[in-house]
């Protein structure tokens, strides 16, 4: 056999496994598609879109036609260019908060649920976190600082925090019973060494599937930041912003708040689709039930 | 079970406490001087100095703290700097467009979710499942806010059949009151619906695969007692703890529901604090939802005993 004929080969196997995983798990599928597709789009933005801030008062609140897809906002800008655009920082909010949230309470869940002599001062304190409303808790930390991205970003993490740190404590607690942490520990292994070890792997699972969830409500949130004036500042076309400031519009040009709106929804619901499927398949006890 | 009561309204100080230190820390650890945020961009010196003085920003931090926090036990949650008011009395204004939009989304959310969640475990893998399923996931999906203008678009504007927006104090007859709520508790409700449907759905497939409903099923219980008093009284306790762990949903939900409908509440209070930088609005009004969430877990909890006869303290 040739050497190209074992690449096809090979490659047609690649295929067919991979419509045995799409058959098997169509929500994950399903999800990253869109995810995939929604982040091309964001990172092609300047190719496939117009700019995103060009004023054009004589066009103001026209519906869609050929030249503007989603129409024009009150000062004549091109709503589907705003929409490409605002992709990107739906996604990189999402993504960011998504690792800081994880990593974070990954770090501190590790050391509460390990010693036990820090565990009950740690717990209390992502007690009183968590019963901050996340919302409120992020327009005040926003609020005190100029607004940023990155400022977005840490405000929407922090109230993440307390429930990534519950769930890895959860994990540790029962690893830490197993006899071969046991074993580790007579054997003479340090203490980080059986935490990097031993019981990090077994945070995994649960922690991917947490952090699709982390990443769904990060972009909820932001939106929802923008959309009061509290996150992103309001010169980047962000979907809340856009929402934001379109309200005044909505009985003549609803379109302004519909295409964001439904990108918006689209992206989370992507999110939480794959997160439903990774929790299937990751966790089979609570497959096909919830 | 006073004692018991007592014990844990007592334990929710603590958690309280750690609230109030965190939202004391916010405005005191952020970068720059408390004085000048609060005083704006546009401020003075002079203005800068007499609101440290007003303040206490002079004092050490701890003792700072203790003087916010005695207040804080008081009742006390500080002066508007905006309205020159006590923040106390500016939520009791907005209490009640709140207060309403709280209880008529609650009260229809959990009966419609707790319907669809049964209806959808009794017979799973139907048509009403997946519409269920699906509706769950496609709730828990969209921004309120978006739901909202979708709503008064199609349902204010287009039809006409309900206000734009707006509040009418149930003062002025209940049907008006109504009419403002009912767009507003749908935007709000809708991801609190797709919660505790999901959690109903699941909870109810664990209990109806137990041996002692087949026992029922098998001397002859008719399919809905079954369902609603052998299976539904047993998943009670997962789906109640959703319903208070919710609350925060709704909390969040709340601030920007009262913005898309224009409703003069707590949430619109916060918001229009935002941009005024009055913080001792931000900060009482994150104690009071904070307390609130607290305390409707604590109720939570509590119901337990009454849902489950095994759970004793």
């Amino acid at each position: 056999m040739t050497a190209a004929a074992e690449l096809s080969r090979a490659g047609s196997g690649r295929v067919d496994q991979l419509r045995t995983f799409a058959r098997r798990n169509p929500t994950i599928v399903a999800g990253a598609g869109l995810l995939v597709f929604m982040a091309l789009v964001a990172v092609s933005a300047s190719l496939i879109a117009g700019d995103a801030q060009f004023l054009n008062p004589s066009e103001r609140l026209r519906g869609p036609s050929a030249v503007h897809w989603f129409g024009t906002d009150h000062l004549g800008r091109d709503v589907y260019a705003r929409t490409v655009f605002g992709a990107r920082i739906s996604l990189v909010v999402g993504i960011a908060v998504a690792i800081l949230s994880i990593t974070s309470g990954l770090a501190i869940g590790l050391v509460a649920g390990y010693f036990r002599r820090v565990d009950a001062p740690v717990m209390r304190l992502m007690d009183g976190l968590m019963a901050i409303p996340g919302i409120l808790l992020a327009i005040a930390l926003v609020s005190l600082n100029r607004a940023s991205v990155g400022i977005v970003i840490v405000a929407i993490s922090i109230p993440e925090i307390p429930r990534v740190v519950r769930l890895v404590r959860s994990v540790v607690l029962t690893t830490r019973e197993q006899p071969f942490i046991e074993a580790a520990i007579g054997g003479g292994s340090r203490h980080w060494k059986i935490i990097l070890r031993h019981i990090l792997p077994s945070t995994i699972a649960p922690l991917i599937v947490q952090a699709t969830y982390v990443m769904a409500s990060a972009i909820l949130t932001e939106a929802g930041l923008s959309f009061l004036g509290a996150g992103v500042p309001p010169e980047i076309p962000t979907w809340g912003n856009m929402i934001a400031s379109s309200r005044l519009f909505l009985a003549s040009a609803p379109w302004t708040i519909f295409f964001p709106g439904t990108c918006l929804a689209l992206v989370v619901l992507a999110v939480n689709l794959m997160g439903d499927g990774l929790r299937d398949r990751l966790d089979p006890r609570l497959a096909r039930r919830m | 079970m006073i004692a018991y009561i007592a014990r844990r309204l007592l334990s929710m100080l603590p958690v309280v406490a750690i609230v109030a230190m965190f939202v004391f820390l916010l405005l005191h650890l952020a970068p720059g001087d408390p004085a000048a945020i609060i005083a704006g961009d546009n401020a003075t010196p002079e203005n800068i100095a007499q609101i440290r003085k007003a303040l206490g920003l002079d004092e050490p931090l701890w003792r700072q703290f203790l003087v916010w926090a005695g207040s804080l036990a008081h009742g006390d949650l500080g002066k508007s700097m905006f309205w020159n008011e006590p923040v106390t009395t500016l939520i009791a204004q907005r209490a009640e467009p709140t207060a309403s939009l709280a209880f008529t989304t609650l009260s229809v959310a959990i009966v419609l979710a707790i319907t669809m969640g049964v209806t959808a475990a009794a017979k799973p893998g139907t048509a009403t499942d997946r519409f269920v399923m699906g509706f769950a996931v496609f709730g828990f999906s969209v921004p309120v806010f978006v739901v909202g203008y979708m709503l008064i678009f199609v349902f204010a504007i287009a039809l006409k059949w309900l206000p734009v927006q707006g509040y009418t104090p149930i003062a002025e007859g209940v049907a008006p009151w109504l009419r403002n709520l009912v767009l507003p508790s749908v935007a709000l409700g809708l991801a609190y619906v797709a919660l505790i449907a999901r959690i109903t759905r699941a909870t109810m497939l664990d209990v109806l695969a137990e041996d002692y409903i087949r026992t029922g099923r098998a001397k002859g219980v008719a399919a809905r007692p079954l369902l609603l008093k052998h299976a539904l009284k047993n998943a009670a306790v997962p789906i109640v703890t959703v319903i208070g762990i919710g609350v925060a949903l709704l909390i969040g939900g709340v601030v920007i529901t009262e913005t898309v409908f224009n409703i003069p509440g707590i949430g619109r209070l916060v918001v229009d604090a935002i941009t005024r930088r009055d913080y001792p609005i931000i900060q009482g009004v994150i104690m009071v939802f904070s307390g609130i969430y607290v305390f409707v877990n604590l109720l939570v909890d509590l119901s337990y005993t009454l849902l489950d006869p095994r759970i004793r303290y």
